[in-house]
């Protein structure tokens, strides 16, 4: 029985793979061993606080996080700062509030700015909206082995520049290793010391740019943590049913099929 | 309700008496649960009820989904991620309710592929599986309206690119085109009635399946033996038979019980690894993603739209002698529907007087080469048109049709079939050595 259940299984599990995506001309990205990753990998609590800082002083000068609502900065299983921080760090914001036809300070209640800049793309999702790993030949094994590939790609972005620009159509263009084409419009945002750490954490190019990758992939997926959990619970008493009922079934049929069933 | 002789429900009682005087429910639903059903089902007999579930699943999720929804192209994607963000418990809502739309097609894909093995089509289930194939393309158009909600990019492309396949018919395309979009493109009318009719499709759905077990019920479910339960009498179609409770429902219970263990490790560690990432962009009616693929669950028959090209002779063909109202894109969407339809006629084009293909040699290899042929085209149809690809839809589009109207209708000819057993009972036995005794019993 189990090798046809086992045969069941695989066939299911190879339709699956088929779902693999393909993509043309893609950039290098680089696999990172981030905390987050496999069914046990938690965020980093200390890096998503670094990640926050680094978007804050750097990446939201064009670009934007308009679906995360600043709130959740204090939410466990994110930054979880302070409750008086978040209210402090919302405050350096102005918003436009219809009822007082006025700008304000935002609120914890708010949502973050959105882009500045028209041609920078908001970065709630960006962590799931890009994939780092494909292949190979579109069978999705790649992903399956090294995760998605979201926050990869966004630190390979971050460190893959070469230093060559070119002007065209007189837009600058600067070379970047991970870009799909390999030239990208935005120039370089990272150096390496760019910020400090309060805790003098390592501020060199490739952790902050790890740092913010992290803080992103949050941004993207914030109940990440809870949704692990659930999935663990989930699986465990499924698991427990299951083999509860594979005894049932093998001691309901054992008479039929001429079998003696002792527990 | 079965055409297998069995037991009646008898009702004893006096509030029995009095209910099933005026609605006979208890006997019906004594009938179901008791439905005499081949003992030899082996393990994929098993995606039924996993198919029963992915249904119940995507209703209730949806119905949950949809009180916090906002079908309109301006809200539609950020009523999403307040979703998965605001909503308690709402990024498990929606991570069950996509990759359960994913184990409803791995399980309908499974369902069909064991139909098509051991010709559970063939008469008398021609209805059942007439049923079942209009099920499969109501999940299909119901997927597809589903993909489109959440108004990302690929929701946006992908439905801008299906309903150009309707644009392809000849002389009424464009002006239906137009009335499916309600509109000359895919704006805020398509969201709200593709919204509509997503929610509406899945109880047409679950009507067809009611008839779709009615229809078995009658029959009785096919075996891998294929070979009937004896009907002489209830004392024979005992020795075939069990009853569906509570021998089927705990054998199907542990089979769903270790698909789900599956299905909630994918929910939980990795929801996101059967979907497209640029689906999480807003769609943008002004910026073309580079390759527009569709979900998993349709790159077969996507890579059969593609198959076929204007530089295929078929088509070339085909174009001359309509005087080109037929081309190369009507070509394909006629092919892409020409697939399903085909399998539709399975019962019809398989002329051989043998059911399962267990005792049938030569069908075994042919079967085998159209399940690889199926895992080919769902993996060249999420690659590009360069070549090999092209040439590989091609072929594996015409081994698909091939399969369906030649080499099944042949094979019924030219094939010695195996001996069958003379009764399910005597399959069982074979398996089962001391059940023999307990037969004899």
């Amino acid at each position: 029985m189990f090798k046809k259940l086992t045969l069941s299984a695989l066939t299911a599990l190879a339709l699956s793979a088929g779902a693999a995506m393909a993509a043309g001309d893609e950039g290098h990205v680089h696999d990172v061993d981030f905390s987050f990753e496999g069914p046990f990998g938690t965020y980093d609590q200390n890096q998503l606080q670094r990640g926050l800082q680094i978007y804050t002083e750097v990446c939201s000068a064009c670009h934007g996080l308009q679906h995360v609502p600043i709130r959740t900065l204090s939410d466990e299983g994110g930054p979880h700062l302070p409750e008086d921080q978040v209210r402090a760090y919302a405050s350096q914001f102005d918003i436009y509030d219809a009822d007082l036809d006025d700008d304000r300070a935002r609120i914890p209640a708010d949502f973050f700015p959105s882009s500045s800049l028209s041609n920078a793309p908001d970065l709630s999702l960006m962590a799931k909206a890009r994939a780092g790993f494909h292949g190979p030949m579109g069978t999705g094994i790649s992903q399956f082995v090294n995760g998605i590939g979201g926050p990869e790609y966004i630190a390979s972005i971050l460190t893959g520049y070469t230093g060559e620009e070119k002007e065209q159509a007189g837009t600058t263009f600067y070379e970047n290793t991970a870009f799909p084409g390999g030239w990208i419009a935005m120039a370089p945002p990272l150096y390496g010391e760019d910020v400090e750490f309060a805790d003098g954490h390592s501020n060199e190019l490739h952790h902050e740019a790890e740092d913010v990758a992290s803080f992103l992939m949050w941004t993207a997926e914030p109940k990440m943590m809870a949704r692990k959990q659930a999935g663990f619970v989930a699986v465990t008493f499924l698991f427990l049913l299951t083999v509860l009922l594979y005894l049932t079934n093998k001691k309901l049929w054992a008479p039929h099929k001429g079998k003696k069933f002792d527990l | 309700m079965s055409g297998i002789p069995h037991d009646h429900y008898e009702p004893k009682t006096g509030i029995e008496k009095w209910i099933n005087g005026r609605l006979p429910i208890i006997g019906l639903v004594h009938s179901t649960l008791t439905a005499p059903t081949p003992k030899n089902l082996n393990w994929m007999w098993i995606w039924g009820i996993v198919l029963a579930f992915c249904l119940v699943l995507q209703i209730v999720t949806g119905i949950v989904l949809v009180m916090h929804y906002t079908p309109h192209v301006d809200l539609a994607f950020a009523s999403v991620e307040h979703i998965m963000r605001d909503v308690n418990g709402g990024h498990m809502l929606r991570y069950l309710h996509a990759n359960g739309a994913s184990l409803f097609f791995i399980a309908v894909y499974l369902h069909i592929f064991r139909g098509l093995y051991y010709g559970s089509y063939k008469a008398p289930r021609e209805i059942t599986w007439i049923i079942g194939m209009l099920i499969y393309l109501l999940m299909m158009a119901t997927g597809f309206l589903g993909y489109v909600l959440p108004w990302g990019q690929m929701s946006f492309w992908g439905a801008t690119v299906i309903t150009g396949l309707f644009g392809a018919i000849p002389f009424v395309g464009e002006a239906l085109q137009t009335w499916l979009l309600g509109g000359p493109a895919v704006d805020n009318a398509t969201l709200n009635r593709f919204f509509s009719l997503h929610y509406l499709l899945p109880f047409v759905i679950a009507g067809l399946v009611i008839v779709h077990i009615w229809a078995f019920h009658h029959t009785g479910n096919n075996n891998p033996t294929g070979v009937e339960v004896r009907r002489g009498s209830v004392k024979e179609a005992k020795k075939d038979t069990l009853p569906f409770w509570p021998y089927f429902v705990i054998k199907d219970l542990f089979a769903l019980g270790v698909v789900l263990v599956a299905f909630f490790a994918v929910v939980g560690f990795m929801p996101n690894y059967l979907g497209h990432p640029d689906n999480y962009i807003p769609a943008n009616p002004l910026a073309t993603p580079s390759h527009i693929v569709p979900e998993w669950y349709y790159l077969p028959f996507y890579a059969i739209l593609r198959a076929f090209t204007a530089d295929v002779w078929a088509v070339q063909f085909a174009s001359f002698i309509t005087a080109g109202i037929v081309d190369a894109k009507f070509f394909g969407v006629l092919a892409m529907f020409g697939a399903i339809f085909v399998m539709a006629l399975a019962p019809w084009l398989d002329t051989s007087s043998v059911r399962s293909g267990k005792y049938r040699p030569m069908f075994k290899w042919w079967f085998a080469l159209l399940c690889v042929d199926f895992m080919v085209l769902m993996w060249v149809g999420a690659r590009d048109t360069e070549f090999p690809h092209d040439w590989i839809s091609l072929i594996g589009a015409t081994y698909w049709f091939a399969y369906f109207l030649v080499i099944l209708p042949l094979l019924g000819v030219f094939e010695k079939p195996l001996p069958l057993p003379a009764t399910i009972e005597d399959d069982f036995v074979a398996h089962y050595p001391g059940a023999a005794k307990d037969s004899a019993e």
